[in-house]
């Protein structure tokens, strides 16, 4: 493996390992407020044991979250040497910002955890809120800076230097706004329905009303965000096709330009023969997604230069899988809010708890895959149109040690981090067991 | 624009400063824990869960901040440093990782006794290992043996850091952060018993400190480095000198009498701030040296455009204002009941 495949892998693994703990950072903050702000108002243990339950899955996940979130900081200049010389004078605001919330978050967190009779129990509750605010603000901060690479903005190209800097402009850059809000969302859908997932198994197995409650709070959560997420997504992508049409045509696997573009749903793109084998194609459907008008002309890979393109087949594969998960997951956002509503008694029949329990990863499933359109559908370059990622690469030699090393400590991670969580499931419900219905 | 700089650089000392004064006795429980002796064994380590568990994640942060003023303020520096030190940086990671997992699902997996002992190991090793590390990618910007044009893997990526000087200011650095693990050990311990175990302690490490510190000079010396002159020829340096030596007085004395648990925090805390601000005065204002005649880096060279630097300000300035007053509200909830048991 060469030195760039191995750097771009290691990359890969902890940025796609750190975005799963980042999201449970953002939105269980919030899942806890929610039972802790019922336990304050209503007194009922039930939602004491809830939050406390929740708040241990904060704990864990904030931990492993943190220690991983170093080591990304300090891999930007381990892998990428060249890309922060260029890049750390223009977007390192948004990470010293972020550096902010995440010690915010840290305070938080030791505060509400640690916190139980020892701190009044409104501030008590507030140091929770604090805790998801603070995690959506370094979620925020964090894609402000992605988005920067994907549309570079604030300063000027002068032979390859930065000149004229503007930090502001480069932290609000035009990709900043719909980036952000996608993956918050995101984080929410996804962590909502694997919190959901979780306890509907749960449920399943022990009917104890805690994990009814939890259920139906998750649900809540879930499907508000699995029902915003479409209407964001299009805003996203309606983004990405007027700043990098490149990287659209490669999510679409469209190779020829044209007017009336059709949508090109699943199949698999062929980059030899210039076309998308075994799709389903929806006549001028591309041009009113991407430009709101049905005769809008959609540029082709055809017209970019090959040195240009992004790898094809990867994109629109991934395209594929985060807008199909999204779409099955707001129908399924539709179905329990209804239930919710109007027939509660559905959400406790085994068929309806077993829907849910299957779709525990397809939120994070479809976050990855998203993770895995902006990053490899933005290739070759890792700053959009200025610089490669090649160019941006260590000049050190045998990064696919390091790459090992980093695979091995992850894997051994994630493996321990699930195995706690089952565990800390069935002290729970032995905990739980003299409140059984 | 010096100002700013200048500024910036205060910010860096100081989140330094505190990552070593909070952060780094959080290492040293670790530390001590590899050693705990025959008698009060439980105790002693509910005692060091009890003091580190509210504070570790808070004071972690604290090397966050250092690498995202680097990065943003003096981004040559951050970059010659990943790539010259990638190894003893990727020390640094891993050990970060295994101990901050090994100590949250120490204390939240506690359904079966089983995989304690596992975790508790982890902890107290990679405890030992971070500290040990960190000291080593300090001495190496300060030693000058960094050399970009070097003709072997060795040379270039290795030889900065594997030597004798910056060895032995890992070592120093892990005698300092277990030193204030034990000092601050000592005010938490609400049994006498305890804390007459973490003074004795706290004496041998103090002890220990100062040889340590004798021995890198040396290293220094036989390194060519004339440490020893730069030191003493420097009027702010032997003002720090003479104050952690006046300092050491009273911190003897409190740790010898039994008195002050306060008072001997104060004083633990004040004499490693004294020999960080000697290292920092030391090192200014070059950041980094290289080997083979290579001009050294500055921090003013390796300084950021002026708008980044004006906004890393506005952001730090805007940042303190958020996290002292939080940062103390946490203290005070936590360790606030230690200085009023003895005052």
């Amino acid at each position: 493996m060469d030195n760039l495949l191995a750097a771009r892998t290691q990359m890969a693994l902890s940025l796609g390992f750190h975005i799963v703990f980042a999201s449970i950072g953002i939105a269980m903050p919030f899942l806890m407020a929610l039972a802790h702000l019922r336990y304050l108002r209503g007194g009922d243990p039930v939602d004491r044991d809830l939050t406390k339950a929740w708040s241990k899955g904060v704990a864990i996940f904030f931990a492993i979250g943190a220690v991983s979130g170093t080591v990304l900081s300090f891999e930007l200049g381990l892998l990428w040497p060249r890309f922060m010389d260029h890049a750390g004078a223009i977007i390192g605001m948004p990470f010293s910002w972020e550096g902010t919330a995440f010690f915010l978050e840290a305070i938080a967190l030791g505060i509400f955890l640690y916190g139980w009779e020892r701190v009044p129990r409104w501030i008590h509750w507030g140091s929770g809120v604090v805790v998801g605010v603070s995690g959506v603000a370094s979620g925020v901060f964090v894609v402000c800076a992605n988005a920067w690479m994907n549309s570079p903005a604030g300063f000027d190209w002068n032979g390859g230097q930065p000149t004229a800097i503007d930090p502001w402009k480069a932290m609000f850059n035009p990709a900043a706004a719909t980036e952000g809000l996608h993956m918050i969302v995101a984080a929410f859908e996804a962590v909502g329905f694997a919190v959901a997932g979780v306890h509907a198994w749960l449920l399943l197995k022990t009917r104890l009303d805690l994990h009814r409650r939890a259920f139906r709070l998750a649900l809540i959560v879930a499907s508000g965000a699995a029902i915003l997420q479409p209407l964001v997504g299009d805003v996203s992508a309606k983004s990405v096709a007027r700043r990098q049409p490149i990287k659209l045509a490669a999510m679409e696997g469209h190779f020829q330009t044209e007017r009336g573009a059709s949508l090109i749903v699943g199949g698999w793109p062929d980059a030899e023969a210039m076309q998308t084998r075994m799709a389903i194609r929806i006549p001028r459907l591309l041009s009113f997604l991407a430009f709101g008008d049905l005769d809008h002309e959609v540029k082709g890979l055809a017209d970019f230069p090959r040195d240009q393109w992004p790898p094809i087949a990867p994109t629109h594969v991934a395209f594929q899988v985060m807008v199909g998960l999204g779409s099955l997951l707001a129908v399924l956002g539709l179905f329990g809010l209804a239930a919710l509503r109007f027939a509660p008694d559905w959400l406790d029949r085994p068929q309806v708890l077993r829907l849910f329990a299957w779709s525990t990863p397809l939120g994070f499933l479809a976050l990855e895959a998203g993770w895995v359109v902006t990053e490899v559908g933005r290739q070759p370059w890792i700053i959009y149109g200025l610089l490669r990622t090649v160019d941006a690469l260590t000049p050190r030699p045998g990064v696919v040690y390091t790459l090992g090393l980093y695979a091995v400590t992850y894997a051994l991670l994630a493996v321990i981090a699930v195995a706690l969580l089952g565990r800390q499931i069935r002290l729970l419900d032995r905990q739980q067991g003299g409140a059984r219905t | 624009m010096i100002n700013v700089m200048a500024i910036i650089l205060l910010f860096l000392a100081l989140s330094l400063l505190f990552y070593v004064l909070f952060g780094g006795a959080d290492f040293g429980a670790g530390i001590l824990e590899l050693r705990l002796g025959k008698t009060l064994r439980d105790e002693q380590q509910e005692l060091m869960a009890h003091a580190v568990a509210p504070v570790w994640e808070a004071n972690h942060m604290w090397l966050i901040l250092v690498v995202v003023i680097l990065f943003m303020g003096f981004p040559r520096v951050y970059t010659e440093l990943s790539t010259y030190l990638f190894l003893p940086i990727m020390a640094i990671l891993l050990g970060i990782v295994v101990r901050g997992c090994a100590f949250t699902f120490r204390h939240y997996d506690t359904l079966t006794p089983r995989p304690q002992g596992l975790y508790r190991w982890a902890y107290r090793l990679s405890s030992l290992w971070t500290a040990f590390f960190l000291g080593v990618i300090a001495g190496a910007p300060f030693l000058g043996r960094i050399s970009p044009q070097g003709s072997s893997f060795y040379e270039v990526y290795v030889a900065s850091w594997l030597n004798p000087f910056c060895l032995v200011l890992g070592c120093f650095t892990v005698a300092i952060f277990a030193l204030l693990a034990a000092v601050y050990l000592v005010g938490e311990a609400s049994d006498g018993a305890l804390a007459a175990l973490f003074r004795r302690r706290a004496v041998f490490l103090a002890v220990t400190v100062v040889v340590l510190g004798a021995v890198l000079f040396a290293a220094a010396e036989a390194a060519d480095v004339a440490m020893t002159r730069l030191f003493f020829g420097n009027p702010v340096c032997c003002g720090v000198f003479a104050l952690a030596t006046l300092l050491l007085v009273p911190f003897w004395w409190c740790l010898r009498s039994k008195q002050g648990t306060v008072a001997v925090r104060a004083l633990g805390a004040g004499i490693i701030a004294c020999v960080l601000l000697g290292w920092f005065v030391l090192q200014y204002p070059v950041a980094l040296r290289y080997a083979g005649g290579l001009p050294p880096l500055t921090f003013a060279e390796a300084a950021a455009p002026d708008a980044t630097q004006r906004s890393l300000l506005g952001a730090l300035v805007v940042g303190s204002c958020l996290i002292f007053p939080s940062l103390i509200y946490l203290l005070k909830i936590f360790k606030g009941e230690t200085f009023r048991r003895t005052s």
